[in-house]
């Protein structure tokens, strides 16, 4: 799911994953010569790179992207983010709401079968909401079910499920993977989900690939389900080749070996520009759903100072990282949202590239002095800080030396100190021991970021590291998650949007771009607002560029 | 002899518990947990609530000594317990199911080091400063200085890339399973290629280089001498009265090397995404996967162990005098 070695990101990631990769809505298809139309076939073999061992094969008790990725094909939710990132049914074949938001009731498709044929039912419902719940399943998403009061199977094919108070996120919860009751439930009752033969030899759902074979940190297989019940995806067979060193995984595309894998902003910029490779492949292009930011600790009084902070905003030039740091390949972020969502508000204060306001904000922030070496002063203390980041993140590093060169030319002292990511995690960030902080956070396709910022959420586990504290964030936090109508909810995080910009608790730094190619065989794919994979099974390769013979 | 091998064996037995605990002991004061990972980065409430129930699963709640006393006694009857990874399967099975293509890689690799080393140390020394002495001395200094992982890519893409002749990475290609079976068989051959020859290139030049040492100091010593003087041939004095001697400290450094065998080579492994014993150790210590960790520490340490044992005892078959001294020690 992410490349090379990334920042770390925190937070959030199942809702990451179930949205799958997503984009705005200025995709780019850089298509080579070779992309074109031609008539959809059966057949063939879809080869693509997996950076990690996949951990297992019941998604619901996992947490790492490869096994997400492979899951993806192999299960589905009642509800699924659309291309534009708007919720659809999937498993369920409607749903409706109460006027007061307290009942959802879905009505479930009838024609979908598990991969061993047996019928999809409420039961299977049920069970799975049961599974996330229970205390036994070590599932990190059980608390997306936390307000629900009760689930029922009304009827084989009506689930009416009912909630203690209004929730946002209600709707999209149903984008869990549903699992087979009758192969699981001794397994779940018993917490021994992991140990199920199903997590590891022979996974069951109702996806559009069955499972083949999984051969530990070599390959995992899986072959298209005739009886899909959106009909048979074309490409009868995937291969995901778990290569760990993304410089090998280039060199396997450059040789054909793989037919898709996702690019460093290096090999998408300049290794990837000759005529052989265009033909081969087609690059695309679209925002990810991961954004990079200086944090800064509010329990140090010098950072409390919100004009330090704007005075930080101002003196970084976003622009110059996003080029010499990304190559181009990344979208400037104002906020926690990304451009061109639903909830994203670009009338917010915006914060350019300006040393001179920068300075004066500091100065009305008491920095005024400076000493021999140039760097301000304030009762006797030089503004010195030290900058914190994971070690491995080339990312990271060349951001925080921007960054240092910077403020060095408004007489801030920048220190960066490289870190352990375990370590940095352990005795630093959740003890709260640290001045400065370049991280990276996973966001969802829905806009709760309770997590992140309400004052509440501040223990050493917690996500509000920064230790922000805003009356009138909290007060928006909790109504948008409150109401399950979508234009109420707009309208708080427009709102906390602006607030957060006017307060930058931290630096927004940029979206990165997620930058994946296929091979130009490969027909069908529409890049969109969440991605390239959410249509997977109806990709195909016309008959004559048929490459490989099986199946 | 038999009696010395077995007070070696049962000295063995302590030296292993301390080297167990102290690794224990290490790798928990190492920061961060298993639970950690599986959790991932996020931590909400509930999240909180899952950690403590792995922590109790995986008895993490308990003090240290606890920890290490319950897998002493787990360990003792032979269970190596279950890997804290998702997957949750047994230590055993997962180390099982990577040995074999670390043990063929390195076993392959390690017969052509030794093919090749002997003979190439063994013509150095006897033409020491001739062009073929200079010229392995060129090849052995370049074979220390080159980077395991830059010369696997610079092969990649010659072989791979630009001629398309082997397959770059993994172990078979997609389609492996619709090949015929002697294709099958030629397939993963040509996959073995290029980690073998990265694996092998740096280990030939430090053995050929240690091979031509020992070899220099044999050949100045008087027996070699009397050797000539006697008038034997040349191919019998070195062949014969030199080598044996000089493959004296080559049988040391060969004992030693065997519990590397099971090692597997991270950067081999993950620059060729061969699904061996380096990667499973790297993903386990990121991972903090101590019952693997730990499992996979056993193992070695008990072959090292053995492996000296072993080496000690062949010295006495190849060298008579230790044999004979072992013979006089006992009357």
């Amino acid at each position: 799911m992410k490349g090379g070695h990334p920042l770390r990101l925190g937070g959030l990631l199942l809702l990451v994953v179930l949205a799958g990769c997503g984009s705005e809505a200025d995709t780019v298809v850089d298509a080579g010569a070779g992309q074109g139309g031609g008539k959809p076939a059966y057949g063939d073999t879809y080869v693509e790179a997996l950076q990690g061992n996949i951990s297992g094969l019941i998604p619901n008790v996992l947490s790492d992207g490869p096994s997400f990725e492979v899951a993806s094909l192999l299960y589905n939710g009642l509800v699924k983010y659309d291309k534009d990132l708007i919720l659809r049914p999937e498993l369920a074949e409607s749903w409706q709401y109460s006027r007061d938001c307290l009942d959802l009731t879905f009505k479930l498709r009838r024609d979908v079968r598990w991969h061993d044929g047996q019928p999809f039912t409420a039961a299977d419902v049920v069970f799975t909401y049961e599974t996330m719940i229970s205390p036994r399943t070590p599932t990190a998403y059980g608390s997306d079910f936390k307000s629900v009061d009760s689930v029922q199977a009304v009827d084989p094919y009506t689930v009416h499920v009912r909630y203690k108070h209004p929730t946002a996120k209600a709707l999209q919860s149903w984008g869990i993977w549903m699992l087979p009751k009758h192969l699981l439930e001794e397994a779940a009752r018993e917490g021994k989900l992991r140990e199920a033969p199903q997590n590891r030899t022979n996974p069951v759902g109702t996806g559009p690939y069955l499972f083949k074979e999984w051969k530990s940190g070599e390959k995992v297989v899986l072959v298209a389900n005739p009886n899909y019940f959106e009909g048979r995806p074309y490409i009868s067979r995937v291969v995901y080749r778990i290569i760990p060193s993304s410089a090998t995984t280039f060199l396997e595309l450059k040789a054909k070996g793989v037919d898709g894998a996702k690019l460093t902003a290096l090999q998408f910029k300049r290794q990837t520009e000759y005529p052989a490779f265009r033909k081969a492949y087609t690059k695309y292009q679209y925002a990810a759903n991961v954004y990079v930011y200086l944090g800064l600790n509010l329990r140090d009084p010098r950072f409390a100072d919100r004009r330090v902070r704007q005075a930080f905003a101002h003196a970084i030039n976003k622009r110059e990282i996003i080029e010499g740091v990304r190559l181009g390949l990344a979208r400037e972020a104002t906020g926690p949202y990304k451009p061109g969502t639903w909830q994203y508000n670009a009338n917010v204060h915006q914060y350019p590239f300006d040393p001179a306001k920068a300075r004066a904000l500091l100065a009305s922030a008491g920095w005024t002095a400076t000493d021999s070496d140039g760097f301000l002063v304030k009762n006797g203390q030089r503004f010195k800080f030290d900058l914190l980041l994971a070690q491995g993140s080339d990312e990271g590093r060349k951001v925080s030396e921007i960054i240092q060169s910077s403020f060095k030319d408004l007489g801030v002292q920048v220190e960066i100190r490289v870190i352990e990511w375990a370590a940095l995690l352990k005795d630093f960030i959740k003890k709260r021991n640290f001045e400065a902080v370049i991280l990276a956070w996973g966001i969802t396709p829905d806009p709760d970021q309770y997590d992140i910022w309400h004052s509440s959420k501040t223990s050493p586990d917690e996500l509000n590291r920064i230790g922000y504290a805003n009356a009138e964030v909290d007060d928006l936090l909790e109504k948008g998650r409150g109401t399950c109508v979508e234009a109420e909810r707009k309208k708080y995080y427009d709102r906390l949007q602006e607030v957060l910009a006017e307060d930058q608790p931290i630096v927004f730094l940029y979206f990165r771009d997620g930058l994946p190619v296929v091979s130009s065989r490969v027909r069908g794919i529409v890049p969109a607002p969440i991605g390239i994979n959410y249509n997977f099974n109806e990709w195909f390769v016309p008959l004559n560029l048929h490459r490989y013979t099986a199946g | 002899m038999f009696g010395y091998a077995l007070r070696r064996l049962i000295l063995a037995i302590p030296l292993l518990i301390g080297i167990t605990f102290i690794s224990f002991l290490v790798i928990h004061l190492a920061p961060g947990e298993p639970v950690e990972t599986t959790v991932g980065e996020s931590s909400t409430q509930s999240d909180a609530k899952l950690r403590e129930r792995l922590r109790e699963i995986y008895g993490l709640d308990k003090p240290l000594h606890v920890q290490y006393w319950n897998w002493v006694t787990r360990l003792a009857r032979l269970d190596f317990g279950r890997s804290f990874s998702p997957d949750a399967r047994p230590v055993l099975q997962k180390i099982g199911e990577r040995l074999p293509i670390t043990l063929l890689l390195n076993i392959v690799e390690l017969l052509i080091i030794v093919t090749l080393a002997i003979p190439i140390g063994v013509l150095s020394a006897t033409r020491q400063y001739s062009t073929f002495d200079k010229i392995t001395t060129v090849f052995v200094f370049v074979g220390f200085a080159t980077p395991d992982f830059w010369l696997a890519l610079m092969l990649m893409i010659v072989f791979g890339v630009q001629l398309g002749w082997l397959p770059i990475s993994g172990l078979r290609s997609p389609t492996w399973e619709y090949l015929a079976f002697w294709k099958q068989q030629w397939d993963f051959l040509a996959h073995l290629v290029l980690p073998i020859l990265v694996a092998t290139f740096g280990g030939l030049a430090g053995f050929s280089r240690y091979m031509r040492q020992s070899m220099l100091e044999v050949v100045r010593q008087d027996y070699i001498q009397s050797a000539r003087a006697k008038g034997l041939p040349e191919r019998v004095v070195i062949g014969k009265h030199a080598l044996r001697n000089a493959l004296l400290p080559i049988v040391t450094v060969l004992g030693l090397s065997l519990p590397g065998l099971i090692g597997g080579s991270v950067i081999v492994e993950s620059i060729f995404a061969i699904p061996g014993m380096g990667q499973l150790m790297v993903q386990a210590v990121f991972e903090r996967d101590y019952p693997v960790i730990m499992g996979n520490l056993v193992i070695v340490a008990t072959l090292t162990l053995v492996a000296n044992l072993i080496a000690d005892l062949t010295y006495s078959l190849v060298d008579p005098r230790i044999r004979v001294a072992a013979r006089r020690g006992r009357r």
